[in-house]
């Protein structure tokens, strides 16, 4: 274990030398992360106006906070691996990262903690300046609030380890592009992106709960907005456990075989 | 072609590097660093003629070619010893090197490393092993080369002293102190070559795969390397396989080659033993007084100049040749030498070609 906390702590810190000697290149993917929830709020905003003032029971204020809100949590779960994966699958990249004593996933997660610490540099001010443009209307509530944290943390996971997996395909074709897009769709209606899943016809709101979207990016942003009943906020916790422990048995599964596969055609 | 054949075999019986599966077994536990036996290797490609007609037929019908890239090598290797893999490209040497460090799964046969089955790549393993390929790498772009070491340290469990000890002798005999503070993207090829046998390294692993270690780099860098690998041997008892398109490395490193081609193992033995076996000519140089004489009734002149004559001639005719040689004519001075190792390689490939 100590020598997991110093692996980790060791690839943070190098990363981190890594990540800024990229701050052009972060600039501009975090204009790209800002840009995207900024025109759904637009967007809706002008519609509750046309239509008297709120759509669904958001108001102006409202899609405010929840794109706001869905912008930060977005840029804290979301990861890039499903690119990066193919890149090392077709160059053969991932060959000295497989003979190293160390599941290359931790190197991944740990880059991908470190981008995000180093990025909230950029976010926090940014969330801020949208905070003042737009106006919206938190009404929080300190449970709801805390247990928002935890919330975070494993839709990080889950998605981390979903994403991850998603990536190893990889290894069976090199054309992943297609599915990362599929997936990329998928996460955009039934994760909330492009609108709160309570404004979504009653059928997609359903898939979403049993599928793992919403527990991945959705549920944080509404327990953190205090949409949901205490109920409702057990129900999600548990739900994201069951998800993360699915994408844990699937990560298994999928990395013994794609290992395997990547062994028997090489690099 | 048939007696290429039996010579090897020969050879193999005399010098019990070629083992049967039950003597490997036995081997291993005697305490071989590489026990090999029947490694084969097959791909399975796409086969696809040019075009647009081709293409779309292949949406229908796909149709696939077994490579055999490796054929049932079997050998052995010793704590500490040396070993180079020769044979041209395309010959297998990688792919033999990726199935003993464990990133390729054969499709036949056996292999042991350090009593490991290095498919499985258990991390007791991987701490012992390293892989240093010409155009693969550790090190990370941005960063100076001493956090790439620092990001090995942590990911080998080196502990900091060993570390700090570890580091100290890698920067003295690869002369890495100006580099280790500078990003791995400002480095030469033969610098950056150099940081990543050293990062490579860094964990102080028993066995080392190096392929083509000098690639690219030039005649002074490829001497630095070549003598570092020597002493890392000297100091650790490491065992090294070694693949290489320059000769001069594997001449300078090691006693002992392996050959393949087409996959196949042609050859098992030191060096020196080689050129006696493949090489069916001797060259014989001869410094003439006053030169100008025509020497081709003895051999055939592969070189002449000023007095200087250099003639290819059979192997079995070298002591008749020397002898008429000295007794005809006014020589001042006669060496018999083989031909250079290059050739006999070439040689080796060539026979093979036609078998």
């Amino acid at each position: 274990m100590k020598g997991l906390v110093d692996i980790y702590a060791t690839l943070f810190k190098t990363d981190l030398a890594v990540q800024f000697q990229y701050r052009a290149a972060m600039v501009i993917w975090l204009i790209g992360l800002v840009v995207q929830p900024v025109i759904y709020l637009v967007v809706w905003s002008t519609v509750a106006e046309s239509q008297g003032g709120e759509v669904g029971g958001f108001t102006g204020a409202d899609f405010a906070a929840y794109y706001i809100a869905m912008m930060v949590a977005n840029h804290l779960t979301f990861t890039w691996v499903m690119f990066e994966f193919e890149y090392r699958v077709r160059t053969g990249a991932f060959s000295p990262l497989l003979l190293q004593p160390l599941h290359p996933i931790h190197r991944d997660i740990a880059t991908n903690v470190a981008y995000k610490v180093m990025t909230l540099v950029v976010i926090v001010p940014v969330t801020g300046l949208l905070i003042w443009i737009f106006a919206p209307r938190f009404e929080l509530q300190g449970w709801a609030v805390a247990l928002s944290v935890p919330a975070l943390v494993l839709a990080f996971f889950t998605r981390f380890l979903v994403e991850w997996s998603l990536a190893l395909a990889a290894f069976w074709t090199t054309r992943v592009n297609a599915l990362n897009q599929v997936y990329f769709a998928a996460m955009l209606f039934l994760a909330g992106r492009i609108a709160p899943l309570e404004l979504m016809p009653g059928w997609v709101q359903t898939l979403a709960n049993v599928l793992p979207f919403r527990w991945m990016l959705a549920f944080p942003v509404e327990l953190f907005l205090g949409r949901l009943t205490v109920e409702e906020a057990v129900h999600g916790l548990c739900m994201q456990a069951v998800g993360l422990t699915l994408a844990l048995i699937l990560i298994s599964l999928v990395w013994g075989r794609g290992a395997k596969r990547y062994s028997a055609v090489g690099s | 072609m048939c007696t290429f054949v039996l010579d090897c075999t020969g050879y193999r019986a005399n010098k019990v590097r070629i083992l049967t599966r039950e003597e490997n077994g036995a081997a291993m536990s005697e305490g071989l660093a590489i026990a090999v036996d029947g490694l084969s290797k097959e791909y399975v490609v796409p086969v696809r003629e040019g075009g647009l007609a081709a293409a779309l037929a292949s949406l229908v019908r796909r149709r696939t070619r077994t490579v055999e890239a490796v054929r049932e090598i079997s050998f052995g290797v010793e704590p500490g010893e040396m070993v180079g893999f020769l044979g041209p490209n395309g010959a297998g040497k990688t792919t033999s090197l990726k199935m003993l460090s464990g990133l390729l799964h054969p499709s036949a046969g056996e292999v042991r490393v350090l009593g490991h089955v290095p498919f499985r790549r258990e991390r007791e393993f991987l701490r012992q092993i390293t892989l240093v390929m010409g155009n693969r790498n550790q090190l990370v772009w941005d960063i100076p080369v001493l956090d790439s070491f620092e990001r090995n340290r942590a990911i080998y469990r080196i502990g900091r002293g060993e570390y700090r000890e570890t580091l100290a002798e890698l920067t003295e005999l690869l002369d890495l102190e100006e580099l280790l503070s500078k990003p791995v993207r400002n480095l030469s090829l033969g610098e950056r070559m150099k940081c990543e046998i050293g990062v490579a390294l860094l964990h102080r692993p028993r066995i080392l795969f190096l392929d083509e270690p000098t690639i690219g780099l030039d005649v002074t860098m490829q001497r630095r390397i070549r003598a570092f690998i020597a002493e890392y041997n000297q100091r650790y008892g490491a065992t090294v396989l070694l693949t290489s398109h320059y000769m001069a490395d594997v001449e300078a490193l090691c006693r002992r080659v392996v050959v393949i081609h087409h996959g196949r193992l042609l050859f098992d033995g030191d060096l020196a033993s080689l050129v006696q076996r493949f090489s069916p000519h001797k060259t014989i140089v001869v410094d003439l007084e006053g030169g100008g004489v025509d020497l081709s009734g003895y051999g055939e002149v592969v070189e002449c100049e000023e007095g200087r004559v250099a003639l290819r001639v059979p192997k079995a005719d070298t002591a008749r040749v020397t002898g008429l040689l000295l007794s005809e004519l006014p020589v001042l001075d006669l060496t018999v030498e083989d031909p250079p190792i290059e050739e006999v390689i070439e040689q080796v490939f060539a026979q093979e070609e036609q078998m």
